[in-house]
């Protein structure tokens, strides 16, 4: 019975909203300063009186602060649910999980759609250009307003896992452990490549009009395009086979250019479900996000690394063409080389990037028992 | 979780847990479910790690704290830097490597020391069934059949001393079991395992 209430609880989430103090700046890496931070949240567990149980999860390009458990009147859970709960990977009887929207993101957090307090419009393309580290900065501001000092772990897949190597950075006293996901340190010509055509996409959009749309229409045809371009880099070839091959909607193929086949119609859903909860300068925004990102610049990426105090576990998925396991490696190798205490597993799908949310018992085996260690060696060093 | 005490050890971990002082460095190529890494950890306060090809002996690995990477060891040993290591375990893992020249150069390299174990090819049953069945052994101590093994190479404890002077390799020590059992003479007759501990 226990259990049960226990879940209950667990299922009803509320997001929650982090303003900072009137007077004081939120400054970005570009230069730019931003009045009125605002930092959308949700937590899952209870922070001990040591504060020293917390794990921080970091969102990928389309997720949001709502990780796990449901929020009143809905029907999904949060995207990362299976993994969040109690007894689950991220273990909410033992830790404290937080997990919050990224700055530039359009789920709560400052970003495009927030309202200008000098004009009392939306920002638009007014709102300073963002990076991975203005993410992670704005993450540690919300830490400080929980008073949190020391994070059992952080933990991400995609572009989550761009935020958690960047912690392992900027912030080695914090994050004494990090798990990065099906990520990578530097965006491939690739992986911007795609970013640029789904960008390409939405500025293609008449309704676009240079970011200024939100007292008009929005510029949706342009957004369902780079979520479909998206979302067919996410699975895999086999995927889409075994999923939809050529199976079609209507039983003859007809002279028109309409929904044929199983896999359009689902590429369209995915499109217009997307547009209805995602602004489209934000998709601008935080897809630059990624292609700035970069841990090596100039140096080998061994020497990005010099800092790094964390345990980590690097999780790869053999089917990700997006983000391939060899990225991962690269990551591994440069943390050796600095003598780092690395876990490396490359998780055998057929998902493509997508396994990082769908694997989820593979992932448990790995997370549920690292950051149980990691914790207990934690304590024990106290 | 207990931890594991030296009596519950397989006899050929026993001697290289033998052979490894306490609070050094460690990485086991190949550590398989990671016993042996788990004693060195928790019995003689060893700062260890794993090299392990398979998934599944990867998640038994962190289930029991230990850090372990997931790769072949034919490339995973050239991301440590030099003399990283006090011990590199090679544990029935050579004769199973595609390059182990390259793999033993590497691991002296990375490592201090090395300490190599492996099936010894002409132990008395082998050489007997070779002789009079005219068949390749299948022996308890050389389970596989010819068309089902992961061993790419056959080496016996004579060879791996010849190519140890050739390499200008040089054998610190060296023992000997069949079983659960010390060999003390003809090794290379009546030895399963051979276990060198070995320089550059």
């Amino acid at each position: 019975m226990k259990e049960r209430a226990k879940m209950k609880e667990m299922m009803n989430t509320e997001t929650k909203y982090y303003n900072a103090p009137k007077d004081s700046e939120f400054c970005f890496e570009s230069g730019m300063c931003l009045k009125g931070l605002k930092i959308a949240y949700e937590t899952y567990g209870k922070l001990n009186d040591e504060k020293d149980n917390a794990v921080l999860v970091c969102h990928a390009l389309s997720g949001d602060a709502h990780a796990a458990g449901y929020r009143r009147g809905e029907k999904k859970p949060g995207w990362w649910n299976d993994m969040i709960g109690p007894g689950r990977a991220f273990d909410t009887d033992e830790f404290f999980v937080i997990s919050s929207n990224v700055i530039g993101g359009c789920q709560g957090s400052s970003g495009p759609n927030s309202i200008d307090p000098d004009t009392e419009k939306p920002y638009g393309l007014g709102f300073p250009i963002v990076s991975i580290k203005d993410m992670v900065n704005a993450q540690k501001e919300l830490l400080d307003f929980l008073g949190i000092n020391r994070l059992v772990s952080v933990a991400g897949g995609s572009m989550g896992g761009m935020q958690v190597l960047e912690w392992a950075v900027s912030y080695p006293e914090i994050a004494v452990s990090c798990i990065p996901i099906a990520t990578t340190y530097k965006h491939s010509a690739q992986q911007i490549a795609f970013d640029e055509v789904g960008r390409q996409a939405i500025m293609a959009d008449p309704a676009w009009n240079g970011g200024d749309y939100y007292e008009k229409s929005h510029p949706s045809a342009g957004l369902a395009v780079a979520r479909m371009i998206g979302h067919i880099t996410y699975m895999s070839n086999s995927s889409m086979e075994s999923k939809f091959g050529r199976v079609k909607r209507k039983e003859k193929l007809g002279y028109a250019f309409t929904t044929e086949f199983e896999v359009e119609g689902y590429l369209r859903y995915r499109g217009d479900s997307f547009v209805k909860r995602f602004d489209a300068n934000s998709y601008l925004y935080v897809t630059k996000a990624m292609d700035h990102f970069d841990l090596q610049g100039d140096k080998p990426l061994s020497a990005a690394f010099k800092n790094a105090r964390s345990r980590f576990l690097v999780i790869a998925f053999s089917s990700d063409w997006l983000y391939p396991p060899f990225q991962s490696k690269e990551i591994v190798k440069a943390l050796k080389m600095n003598g780092a205490d690395v876990t490396y597993c490359e998780i055998s799908s057929d998902y493509g990037h997508d396994a990082f949310l769908l694997e989820f018992v593979e992932e448990t085996k790995l997370v549920k028992h690292f950051l149980k260690n990691t914790y207990k060696k934690m304590r024990k060093s106290k | 979780m207990t931890a594991r005490k030296r009596e519950d050890l397989r006899f050929d971990h026993r001697i290289i847990g033998d052979m490894i002082a306490p609070g050094s460095v460690v990485l086991d190529v190949g550590c398989g479910n990671g016993d042996l890494l788990e004693y060195l950890t928790e019995e003689k306060n060893v700062k260890g790690s794993g090299v392990e090809i398979s998934e599944e002996a990867i998640y038994l690995c962190v289930e029991k704290g230990l850090s372990v990477s997931h790769g072949d060891i034919d490339s995973g040993l050239r991301e440590y830097p030099d003399k990283f290591f006090d011990y590199v375990i090679f544990n029935q893992t050579m004769q199973q490597v595609q390059k182990p020249v390259d793999a033993i150069s590497e691991a002296l390299r990375i490592g201090r020391k090395v300490i190599v174990g492996f099936p010894n090819f002409c132990n008395m049953p082998a050489r007997f069934q070779l002789f009079f069945t005219g068949h390749v052994p299948v022996t308890p101590s050389l389970p596989y059949t010819w068309y089902d093994t992961p061993n790419l190479h056959f080496l016996s404890i004579k060879d791996f001393e010849k190519f140890c002077g050739s390499m200008k390799i040089r054998i610190e020590k060296k023992v000997f079991v069949s079983g659960d059992f010390l060999i003390r003479i003809l090794p290379n007759l009546f030895a399963q395992n051979g276990i060198f501990q070995i320089t550059e």
